[in-house]
């Protein structure tokens, strides 16, 4: 499918058919016209100023200034959903999939950062759903040499989802609250093909655990923009610190994703070696083939 | 005491505290909350920097802005070689004011373009990258014919200088921005002379030079 200036768009439904994080609300000027892409969709959103969340489709050199509920656009459905404005440009589910702790009402809920990253959505979602990697890439904070095993765990679909169970590893600083190094325990979670989450214990509540989500903004097939979600119980640190830990791992990861060859994700369990055996990496790339994912991907 | 209004993924901050690394100099950073916050832009910053920018430090309540000011100003004050500021040689100081000048443009372009792709800065990218090359080509050849002479450095001392400080992470984090540094051959070599400097600190998105990516 093209547009009507001849570009190509996704036109993959597996990947179409899904909500789309595309700002955090807080960070969203009210009552103004903001641009971006999405799937390669030249679209645009706006708050007005009694909150209400709008977005449609436009041409790519559009400039209109102002809307409002009553504007003659090509709409697009729209969701609110832990601090972000979701959209989509395919028929999506009836809503975005839930995070029950984003109730918490002791939680801190906030977006540590969106950053643009020139990577494939896949290739981005199978860095952050990756632990062997954090003694090389992230010292000193998630991992340290020479802990570098990464113990076996389970991976397992519920209703629909991917998730990794009983993950665990090293790590000194688990989180800017953390004081000491811990045996750090993980669960991940794949809610949908380009949104990953983990569950990692934490070092303010022995009972629950903090979660950091990655929901990514596929602007083309190896462009995104990846929000950073938090949702953690720390009522001590923060704001600024909070996002400046997070942040910096962020910026770790960066050079890693942008560096890797091809920038689409291969589902071929025989194009790339993988490194480490891991498994949710595997399990991932299998899910994407069995949803018949073909955008941001090499399929198999 | 040294203060640094400080935000870790900015390159003009990252310029300080590279400098005070090297310098082994003592200073406390205060984290302020650049982005997602643009807590730089805050009525209560204005107070600190009426510009809305960072960096900004105070030493012993003598406050200065402006990333390359005050590398001027820490070098001047804080190493006693005089190397990093050479003050005292008309020729080096001329050349070290040169590339402090010519770091203002790899900011503005390459630096500019990392903003422009991490954080949706609305640049024209495509003007960034073409004068971020221009400028790149124009040092590749000069360190090209510095090493000719058994030269390290952009400027003609033996050792480095802040312009050297000055420009390295424009150059360091350029791929962030979209523009390869493949067909700089001296100036991969000079990032790599940089980063053995000793007291050499890193910035996100940057390894150190001898473990470099894994694989
Ligand atoms: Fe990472």
């Amino acid at each position: 499918m093209t547009t009507a200036t001849g570009h190509a768009v996704c036109t993959d439904p597996a990947i179409l058919n899904q909500w789309y994080a595309v700002a955090a609300i807080p960070e969203i000027s009210v009552a103004q016209v903001h641009r971006t892409r999405l799937l390669d969709s030249s679209v645009a959103y706006s708050v007005t100023a009694d909150g209400e969340c709008l977005a449609w489709r436009t041409a790519p050199n559009d400039a209109t200034v102002t809307v409002d509920a009553s504007s003659q656009l090509d709409w697009l459905p729209t969701r609110t959903a832990f601090g972000y404005l979701w959209m989509s440009v395919g028929e999506p589910p009836p809503d975005v999939f839930e995070v029950q702790e984003s109730a918490e009402p002791d939680r801190r809920t906030l977006n540590a950062a969106t950053i643009g990253i020139a990577v494939s959505a896949p290739r981005a979602i199978e860095n952050f759903l990756d632990m062997a990697h954090f003694p090389y890439v992230h010292p000193h904070m998630l991992g340290e040499e020479p802990h570098t095993e990464v113990a076996d765990y389970t991976t397992e679909l519920r209703n629909g989802e991917l998730w990794a169970v009983d993950c665990r590893f090293y790590q000194p600083k688990a989180a800017v609250s953390s004081t000491e190094g811990v045996m750090a325990e993980y669960l991940y979670r794949v809610p949908s093909p380009y949104c990953a989450m983990l569950y990692k214990s934490s070092p303010g509540d022995a009972e629950r655990m903090d979660v950091i989500g990655i929901f990514v903004h596929p602007i083309s097939e190896e462009f995104v923009r990846a929000n950073l979600f938090l949702c953690l119980l720390d009522d001590v640190s923060s704001d600024t610190t909070i996002r400046r830990f997070q942040q910096t791992i962020f910026s770790q990861d960066k050079p890693i994703l942008e560096n890797q060859y091809p920038k689409r994700l291969p589902l071929d369990p025989r194009a790339e070696t993988p490194i480490r055996a891991d498994k949710m990496a595997i399990a991932y790339r299998r899910w994407l083939t069995d949803l018949g994912v073909t955008y941001g991907v090499i399929p198999a | 005491m040294i203060t640094l209004y400080n935000w870790d993924l900015s390159v003009n901050c990252y310029k300080q505290r590279l400098l005070l690394s090297i310098l082994d100099v003592e200073y406390e950073s205060i984290p302020v909350d650049f982005y997602p916050g643009w807590e730089h832009k805050s009525a209560e910053f204005k107070r600190i920097n009426p510009l809305g920018h960072i960096p900004v430090i105070v030493d012993d309540g003598y406050k200065l802005r402006d990333a390359h000011a005050i590398l001027t100003y820490l070098a001047s004050k804080y190493d006693p070689s005089g190397r990093w500021y050479p003050a005292s040689d008309p020729h080096l100081l001329g050349e070290t004011a040169q590339w402090m000048l010519f770091a203002e443009g790899t900011t503005n372009t390459a630096s500019a373009a990392r903003l422009h792709v991490n954080l949706g800065y609305e640049f024209d990218i495509e003007v960034l990258r073409e004068g971020a090359h221009e400028l790149f080509r124009a040092l590749d050849e000069h360190l090209w014919f510095r090493e000719r002479e058994g030269l390290d450095w952009v400027t003609s001392s033996p050792h480095p200088t802040i312009a050297d400080l000055a420009i390295f992470p424009d150059v360091m984090l350029s791929e962030e921005g979209g523009i390869s540094r493949l067909d700089y051959p001296a100036i991969r070599r000079w990032t790599d002379r940089v980063r053995r400097i000793e007291g050499f600190v890193v910035m996100p998105g940057m390894f150190e030079a001898a473990k470099g990516a894994p694989k």
